[in-house]
């Protein structure tokens, strides 16, 4: 017999690596909808903030999503201390354009730190719209990375790069891209998802061997939604919404710095939440 | 004998203002709303009926009041409107009931907006708005149990969902937050409409049987085919012009920009100004620009005022005459320390090696000959850029309907602008959906949204008692 949970209850939790947590939780009518690509907006609590995050998989049989996330700041840190059996008070989606999946040919899916787990979806689509998949992924030490086997089910190739050399490769993904497009490899399309710097360096490496490279974006967002313009980024020289232009863009044609820029505007008020949060719950 | 002034409104002090997010209009006193309604001529020809959106029968109530029957008056309001302590507060009553009405000739008119707020917060105090719903519903004719998705919980979708509820329809309105009240909630200030009134009008929706479904996002949740096919008989689209426009010019990405909607949002809804309390942020600078000249630009300068900014500018490229907010808007933000910097059009954002706004650059506009709109155009003066310094800019230049909708359901056809195209009787070019407010109508007032809204509703009501759907 189907066990029936509440709206936005966490059913299922598992810590992949100090501080990334990933959740289960229900909810039919985005597990319903939910394809590769697509978002959730997530506030805990009154006092909550809305924050994007995204939906690395889902199963609409039983109307689970599941959402991995990093313990960064408040909110992350409020979704964290939250475990099964609790309601997360409000969550909408999917929100997004979902990714474009579709056959073409050979496709490398490049994936940094958490953004692993944004695109385990999208690999996981690509290989069953008949690609052949080649996945690179890294974190910065072999502690932090997640979805190693998940990614070696849905690629026909996983290359593993550490920081720190731990495991895989030492370097970067983005020195694993160069080398595989440099070996001469026939690549008709780069997917890349992680920290806004990994994905700059990605569309750096891949431009010159003109590879049609898409990026996820990670903005910061406030509705989600199209109504308020506070992800806005600048693409191809005009101000787009990635909650309803994207989250994915052309990375050969997004102003990185300014998104960069932008990720950082709250940073001082951040550090503080976050050290006024942790003192008040110690 | 001469016509008496006018009993304004009493308002919080200024300094006391300047400080909080309390309500700056204070409403009447029993014996002031009296005395107003007193000098109301009663004139046969009811001019303010027809400049009333909703159509509210104004002389009647207003009848009642000088009467001191509050509840009558209270009544004959909410025959046709479904939201008067919040079109009470924000109605541009001046180019509407009150621009008509005879005594506006001597520059009096009747305070029909103050009369309508007091009637509406009387009953508030009183709790009789709580007895009429159950009476509404305990009278409401039996509908067979027919479906209607309201989607938005705006002006536009409160008034239809309001209506067809008390026609004995089940009604569920779908909202896209985390709560309801669209513009409402998000976007119009603590300080001159408070949330606590928004929530109490719609407790009165849900009272009237109204199921209210919150972060439901319809095109991406469900798409308005899954509403259809779900068994509702009719869907009814009220989602408002939501999407900020950005003027196009070079920098707006630079950081300590805001959208009007943005920096609201984050004050309004998820109340930034208890920040850290409340876990989201907002910046605010020492001098802040904001671009535009209506009732959001107004709503902007005056909240950045209370989050403590040193220097609060209105950037507007016409003159004060030509400026689309209310007066007593404008009056107000003079009054609170708000500066207007007029006849001025930015033309490039300025910003340092971080990409921190520093400054405005500007050119200076005259005024030439009435465009589309009645208003002198503004044209730029060759040669006369400057900068402007600010650290913060806010820009509320307009908004458009958000794009959602269409981009998700193509059988809906919209215009070159985004609205949503209907016949004169706000059905969609998609059978069995229906549309008003700011997603047909672009820009306009809440009232305007609550009008069509009501046409909405009753195109509704007809298409599915004839057997039209």
């Amino acid at each position: 017999m189907r066990q029936l949970f509440r709206l936005n209850e966490i059913v299922e939790k598992k810590e992949l690596a100090p501080r990334i947590k990933e959740i289960k939780v229900y909810n039919p009518r985005i597990a319903a909808k939910a394809r590769a690509g697509q978002f959730v907006i997530v506030k805990v609590g009154e006092e909550g903030e809305r924050i994007p995050l995204t939906i690395a998989d889902w199963d609409r049989e039983k109307g689970l999503i599941t959402i991995v996330f990093q313990e960064v700041g408040v909110s992350t840190y409020k979704l964290g201390r939250l475990g099964v059996g609790d309601v997360i008070t409000d969550v909408v989606g999917p929100l997004g354009n979902p990714s474009e999946i579709e056959k073409f040919g050979t496709v490398v899916c490049v994936g940094g730190g958490v953004g692993i787990a944004a695109i385990y979806p999208m690999a996981k689509e690509l290989k069953k719209a008949g690609n052949r998949v080649i996945s690179i992924i890294g974190a910065r030490n072999k502690d932090l990375l997640i979805y190693e086997e998940e990614m070696r089910r849905v690629s026909d190739e996983l290359r593993i790069t550490t920081d720190d050399g731990s495991k895989g490769r030492k370097g970067f993904v983005s020195d694993e891209l160069r080398d595989l497009l440099n070996s001469g490899l026939k690549v008709d399309r780069v997917i890349a998802v992680g920290p806004a710097i990994m994905m700059k360096t990605c569309a750096d490496v891949t431009r010159p061997f003109n590879v049609k490279t898409i990026v996820s974006l990670n903005s910061l967002m406030l509705c989600g939604m199209g109504m308020c313009g506070a992800c806005r980024v600048e693409v191809g020289g005009k101000t787009r919404f990635v909650c309803v232009d994207g989250p994915d863009f052309d990375a050969h044609q997004v102003n990185f710095d300014v998104l960069i820029k932008r990720l950082n505007a709250y940073k001082a008020e951040e550090q503080l939440a976050l050290k006024r949060f942790l003192e008040v719950k110690a | 004998m001469p016509v008496k002034d006018r009993v304004e409104m009493r308002k919080l002090p200024v300094e006391k203002r300047i400080r909080s997010f309390e309500e700056v209009a204070l409403g009447y006193t029993e014996e002031e709303a009296i005395q107003e309604a007193k000098r109301c001529l009663q004139c046969p020809p009811r001019p303010c009926v027809q400049g009333c959106p909703v159509g509210i029968e104004i002389p009647r109530f207003i009848k009642k009041i000088a009467e001191g029957d509050f509840l009558s008056a209270y009544k004959i309001i909410k025959e046709r409107n479904a939201i008067p302590a919040i079109t009470g507060r924000v109605c541009p009553q001046e180019h509407q009931c009150e621009g008509v009405c005879v005594l506006n000739k001597l520059k009096k008119p009747t305070a029909i907006g103050a009369l309508e707020r007091f009637v509406a917060d009387w009953a508030l105090k009183e709790g009789v708005a709580k007895e009429l719903a159950e009476k509404e519903i305990a009278n409401r004719p039996s509908n067979g149990n027919i479906k209607v998705a309201v989607v938005g919980s705006g002006p536009a979708g409160i008034t239809v969902a309001a209506d067809l509820a008390k026609l004995g329809y089940e009604v569920t309105m779908f909202e896209a937050l985390h709560k309801p009240g669209g513009v409402l909630m998000y976007g119009i200030p603590e300080f001159r409409l408070p949330k606590r009134i928004v929530e109490y009008e719609i407790d009165y929706l849900r009272r009237l049987g109204v199921d209210i479904e919150t972060n439901v996002l319809i095109g991406r949740t469900y798409t308005i085919k899954d509403l259809l096919e779900d068994g509702y008989k009719a869907v009814f689209l009220g989602t408002g012009a939501g999407t900020p426009k950005f003027p196009g010019i070079p920098g707006e990405t630079l950081v300590n920009i805001y959208s009007a909607n943005e920096f609201l949002t984050r004050v309004n809804l998820m109340k930034a100004y208890l920040f850290p309390q409340y876990d989201t942020p907002i910046k605010i600078g020492k001098r802040v620009a904001v671009i535009g000249g209506g009732n959001v630009a107004m709503d902007a300068a005056r909240t950045a005022v209370r989050l403590g900014a040193e220097e609060v500018y209105i950037l507007y490229r016409r003159t004060e005459e030509e400026m689309p907010a209310r007066r007593e808007e404008v009056i107000n933000a003079k009054e609170e320390g708000v500066k207007f910097q007029l006849l001025t059009q930015p033309i490039r954002f300025i910003g340092n090696k971080d990409d921190i706004l520093t400054g405005i650059e500007c050119i200076r506009m005259q005024l030439g000959e009435p465009d589309a709109t009645g208003r002198r155009k503004p044209i730029p003066v060759p040669g006369s850029e400057f900068i402007f310094e600010a650290d913060t800019a806010i820009i509320a230049i307009g908004a458009h309907p958000n794009p959602l909708i269409a981009r998700t359901t193509p059988e809906i056809k919209v215009d070159e602008e985004g609205r949503v195209i209907t016949d004169s009787e706000l059905r969609t070019s998609m059978k069995r959906v229906y549309a008003a407010g700011d997603i047909v109508l672009g820009e306009a007032t809440v009232i305007e949204a609550m009008g069509t809204g009501r046409r909405a509703s009753q195109t509704i009501h007809r298409d599915i008692s004839e057997g039209r759907i």
